[in-house]
């Protein structure tokens, strides 16, 4: 196993006086692909989005346990620089309302880069990184929301890489797209995990098998909260799993 | 079935009977406040009422100039307090405040919209002009354009408040999570996509504040002094000209309409037309603003 990137000790998530995940502790490593699944609301996309701390956005969320960003504790993290290190894309594409270019160069520029040439140098590299550069350099200046729904998501992904995070959380990234499009999605997630540590929720049973090395399925009761049943390689996991339910939910029993 | 049919029909006469009258009313006002302007144009002449400066009734001379200074002046003064105000209380709302703070907030500016005009302008009366008074400057009186642009403003930020907030809140949610996600902070995350992302509604909302604006009568005659003089500063300080006493195109109409005959009243309605044609400039401009805005 790689050295850990992502570290969760006893982590549970309440809204209010909702229990959303309970006690959730896993180890991922760094420079792997690791795939959350699970039915709906078993609470894998607010697990998720705990990595960049984007619960902090709903009022009456709390938190237990700790969450570990190589080896540092990510709630004691000032939230904005967490996020430079933890890039996410989400479940639709979103764009902004700006041209290609300066939605890559979002990122650096909050970050002050003003440096043009510096910027140039990102937003090429940071299209190539998400495999979009040759279908649109020439057309730098267009808006994000002229490209089609597999593009947007490309582009989303390299505004992510243009921060330069260590770490890129995917909620979904291929659910509103078709079939070719989410391919072209899954062959970059391969080639992105060289250099990243990637976390990937889906629904998606052939998408986890085909782009993760974990597998972390979650599951719940009536009482609704989340929890990890099992959590192991993925290969082991699609051909072995120990959890009666883990093996139902695979082969598609319910779900 | 058939009756169903039946009511269907009959139910789509009724809502263009209500959407043809309200057409037709404002047709009636067009053709009653240009027929009843006619008068003033032909004998006065287009050049003796816009350019010039001197309106005295009695003597025949119809000048609205001075008054179509007032009116922009007063409205433009009005939208440089009022607007940043306005702006900064509709993110506040819409971004900043807890829910409780903003429940709070929200209605009190709602209630500045309910207060009646005449209202606002005794509050100008009373509180505002003896403050201005003091100013210590020849020939100031506490009532004029600076006073007026005061209480405009106040007057003007309900609506940008409220207009603006709505449009901020139609922001979709997935922009305010990207920038974040990217290291923005709330403040970048505002100014760089949430404001821009909102800016027809922004546009939308400064229209609505400057046609309230410039369409203000009763509060302006209670607090900007009515004297018909071209605005220029009291003394060597071009500042006081902001004290200097005016009057607005809706203001004349206003004070005159009472006891004014013949071509002096033909007169005023002349000078509602050329109000009239003012705010459909300012409105154009505006649409063409924002139209231009959206392309690049």
């Amino acid at each position: 196993m790689n050295s850990i990137k992502i570290e969760t000790i006893h982590y549970s998530l309440n809204y209010g006086n909702f229990r959303a995940i309970e006690d959730i502790s896993i180890k991922i490593p760094e420079k792997q692909v690791t795939a959350l699944i699970g039915p709906s609301g078993c609470g894998k996309s607010t697990f998720l989005r705990s990595f960049n701390r984007m619960n902090d956005l709903i009022p009456g969320v709390t938190t237990e346990g700790e969450i570990l960003l190589d080896g540092e504790d990510i709630f004691k993290m000032d939230p904005v620089s967490l996020r430079q290190r933890v890039g996410m894309v989400f479940q639709k594409p979103n764009p902004f309302p700006k041209s290609i270019y300066d939605n890559v160069a979002y990122g650096p520029r909050v970050n002050g880069l003003k440096d043009h040439k510096k910027l140039d140098e990102i937003v090429e590299r940071s299209l190539r990184g998400a495999a979009l550069w040759d279908e649109v350099k020439d057309n730098l200046n267009k808006s994000g929301l002229a490209l089609s729904g597999g593009q947007q998501q490309r582009l989303c992904i390299a505004r992510a890489l243009a921060v330069e995070p260590s770490v890129i959380l995917m909620d979904e990234p291929a659910a509103s797209l078709d079939p070719i499009a989410t391919l072209r999605i899954e062959d970059l997630i391969r080639m992105l995990v060289e250099n990243y540590t990637i976390v990937i929720v889906t629904h998606n049973m052939q998408q986890a098998g085909r782009v993760s090395d974990y597998t972390a399925f979650f599951f719940t009761d009536e009482t609704r909260t989340g929890r990890l049943v099992e959590y192991d390689r993925t290969q082991v996991i699609f051909t072995n799993p120990k959890d009666k339910r883990t093996e139902d939910y695979i082969t598609g029993r319910f779900g | 079935m058939q009756r169903r049919y039946r009511i269907d029909k009959g139910i789509k006469y009724l809502l263009f009977f209500s959407a043809i009258v309200s057409i037709i009313i404002v047709f009636l006002i067009f053709f009653f406040i240009f027929q009843s302007s006619l008068p003033a144009f032909q004998q006065i002449g287009l050049r003796n009422i816009l350019l010039e400066t001197t309106w005295r009734p009695t003597n025949g001379q119809y000048g609205i100039l001075a008054m179509i200074v007032g009116s922009v002046m007063v409205t433009f003064m009005a939208i440089v307090m009022g607007v940043p105000l306005a702006l900064g209380a509709a993110i506040f709302l819409a971004e900043v405040a807890p829910r409780a703070v903003q429940n709070v907030f929200r209605s009190a500016i709602q209630l500045l919209a309910g207060i009646p005009s005449v209202v606002y302008g005794l509050f100008g009366m009373v509180v505002l002009v003896p403050i201005v008074r003091r100013i210590p400057v020849p020939g100031n009186s506490g009532y004029g354009l600076l006073s007026a642009a005061i209480v405009l403003a106040v007057m003007i930020l309900p609506t940008i408040t409220s207009v603006t907030e709505d449009a901020l809140r139609a922001v979709p949610r997935s922009y305010k999570e990207a920038s974040l996600a990217l290291g923005a902070t709330h403040w970048q995350t505002i100014i760089h996509v949430m404001i821009p992302a909102a800016k027809s509604g922004i546009i939308a909302a400064l229209i609505l504040g400057v046609g309230r604006a410039i369409g203000e009568t009763m509060a302006m005659i209670m607090v900007i002094g009515n004297s018909v003089i071209m605005p220029t500063p009291l003394t060597d300080n071009p500042l006081t000209i902001f004290l200097r006493q005016a009057r607005t195109l809706t203001g004349n109409i206003a004070v005159e309409i009472n006891y004014a005959t013949g071509l002096h009243e033909s007169m005023l309605f002349a000078t509602g037309v050329v109000l009239f044609i003012l705010i459909m400039i300012i409105n154009a401009s505006a649409h063409l603003i924002l139209r231009n805005g959206e392309r690049s």
